[in-house]
């Protein structure tokens, strides 16, 4: 019987995947319009607000453009690596979804090194953007593929150190065990944006560096490098980068939910507030995150190439070195260290 | 100096206070209207789409002077005239505005002495094809009935500024 067993878990886990994967792309076109109606917002326009009621469903529309619309393919391209480029992007940035869990219980795959498996798969998600790059055989995609690389690399090494005083005080790369960590009477106050606060704000700025999203979008940057490694790409390629940069956006906000935020937990820990389903809690807490990621968007400029790298460099790095330094003694002197 | 600037990096004071500018922008009223339903009020000096006018017995009034055709700066209008066939009347034969030369100068209307080519406030006649932008003196008739009242009362409210 074990054969069916087997059967039967691995059906089990598809059936979840494709939910968790439906789920997570509505949640995504809704989030793509959230994300130009506050755009629209700061800037005192309407935003896209013809299609359906308030235009919820623009998003839809978009996606029936791309997909009807002709794929392009420069003659100068290589083929295989054009179009599986987008394909990478996307499928990566997807992948990274399995290991975080939405509430109590609700992940597909629980891996013990769920954090280090996220930290794997948004590394590799830059393969995409070189490939897409490269095999476009056009000088701007080139361009904005090297500094993408440039850039997704020396952020990651900070968001690697954040993460690491995290970690610290969790005991645990498993992403449930963190969200179980800041389970606290504190509620709201023992998580651990609070006392890992500079912590908090480099991980967001780190995070809006990796994802390519303003003010670090040197990889697209419309107004000087086209649309940097996408100017070759139209129709369901296309569209394939942008959901995988969506994704990406919104996987990040999911981490920093569940490193930072508390993941499921209630911010009140009482009864009403315990009672509402963790999901919901989780929903809140990556649109809050998202909203931030949407002003940034709207209210910095665009940093130029040098910034970018200083930043990273000289001012992050060294910062979050110390940081893992600070947390790691007073966790160790004070006795706090999980065991 | 380097120090008050350091700090105030560390502290995020201008991305705090970008984000409370922001979120006061975020809640203001909308500046843009919802277009293609709303439109903004035009003056009655718009000068839009072309329309030829008719006397109100039904007459048009265009005598055929070419005088809208020898100041047209962008030479976008033909005519061609000679006596109508049943009263023996000097009328175009032929009046196109090519809407795709035209440079919306308003030098036509400025210059016909019988207010018959105008340039209404219709700014919406978009086409699909490049042909349905040459007018003929059949569209620009249609246009002067279609606009009538708008184009009539724009003129009467700048009567007094001429």
């Amino acid at each position: 019987m074990s054969w069916l067993d087997t059967l039967i878990h691995v059906l089990i886990i598809l059936a979840q995947s494709l939910g968790l994967l439906v789920g997570l792309l509505i949640v995504i076109a809704y989030l793509l319009l959230a994300d130009r109606k506050i755009w629209a917002a700061v800037q005192m326009r309407r935003g896209p607000n013809v299609v359906g009621p308030f235009g919820l469903f623009q998003s839809f529309a978009d996606l029936l453009k791309f997909v009807l619309k002709e794929p392009v393919i420069p003659s100068g391209a290589n083929k295989v690596a054009f179009l599986l480029a987008p394909l990478v992007t996307c499928v990566l940035a997807l992948a990274a979804w399995v290991v975080i869990p939405l509430a109590d219980g609700w992940v597909v795959a629980d891996l013990n090194l769920g954090t280090l498996y996220i930290f794997a798969i948004s590394s590799l998600g830059v393969y995409g953007i070189i490939m897409g790059g490269w095999a476009s055989n056009s000088k701007y995609p080139f361009l904005a593929a090297l500094r993408s690389a440039a850039q997704m690399v020396s952020y990651e090494v900070s968001i690697g150190f954040v993460i690491v005083t995290v970690l610290m005080c969790a005991g645990s790369l498993q992403l449930s065990k963190i969200v179980e960590a800041q389970d606290t009477s504190l509620g709201l106050f023992g998580w651990y944006w609070l006392p890992l606060l500079p912590m908090f704000v480099i991980f967001y700025v780190s995070a809006l560096a990796e994802t390519n999203r303003p003010p670090f979008d040197l990889v697209e940057a419309e107004s000087e490098l086209v649309a940097g490694f996408m100017t070759e790409y139209g129709s369901t390629p296309y569209l394939l980068f942008m959901l995988g940069e969506y994704v990406a956006i919104v996987t990040m906000c999911a981490l920093a939910t569940i490193m930072f935020l508390g993941g499921w937990l209630s911010p009140i820990p009482f009864a009403p507030f315990t009672w509402v389903p963790g999901i919901v809690w989780f929903l809140l807490k990556v649109c809050f995150m998202f909203f931030l990621f949407a002003m940034a968007k709207a209210i910095v400029p665009r940093y130029r190439y040098d910034q970018l790298m200083r930043l990273g460099w000289k001012v992050f790095l060294p910062i979050s070195l110390v940081a893992v330094i600070v947390v790691a003694s007073v966790l160790f002197f004070t006795g706090n260290a999980p065991q | 100096m380097r120090l008050d600037q350091t700090a105030r990096a560390f502290f995020l004071t201008e991305l705090v206070s970008g984000f409370m500018l922001a979120m006061r922008y975020f809640f203001a009223p909308k500046s843009t209207i919802n277009y293609p339903f709303e439109k903004n009020p035009i003056s009655p000096r718009f000068r839009g789409e072309h329309a030829l006018r008719r006397y109100p017995n039904g007459e048009e009034r265009c005598i055929a002077c070419k005088l809208c055709e020898a100041i047209c700066p962008a030479q976008a209008i033909t005519i061609e005239a000679g006596p109508r066939r049943n009263d023996g009347t000097r009328r175009t034969t032929r009046y196109d505005i090519d809407m795709v030369k035209c440079i919306y100068c308003g030098f036509c209307q400025e210059a016909c002495p019988v207010d018959a080519i105008v340039e209404g406030p219709n700014f919406e006649f978009a086409t699909e094809t490049r042909e349905e932008l040459y007018y003929d003196k059949e569209k620009l008739l249609a246009n002067g009935d279609r606009w009538e009242r708008e184009i009539a009362r724009s003129i009467a409210a700048d009567a007094p500024y001429r």
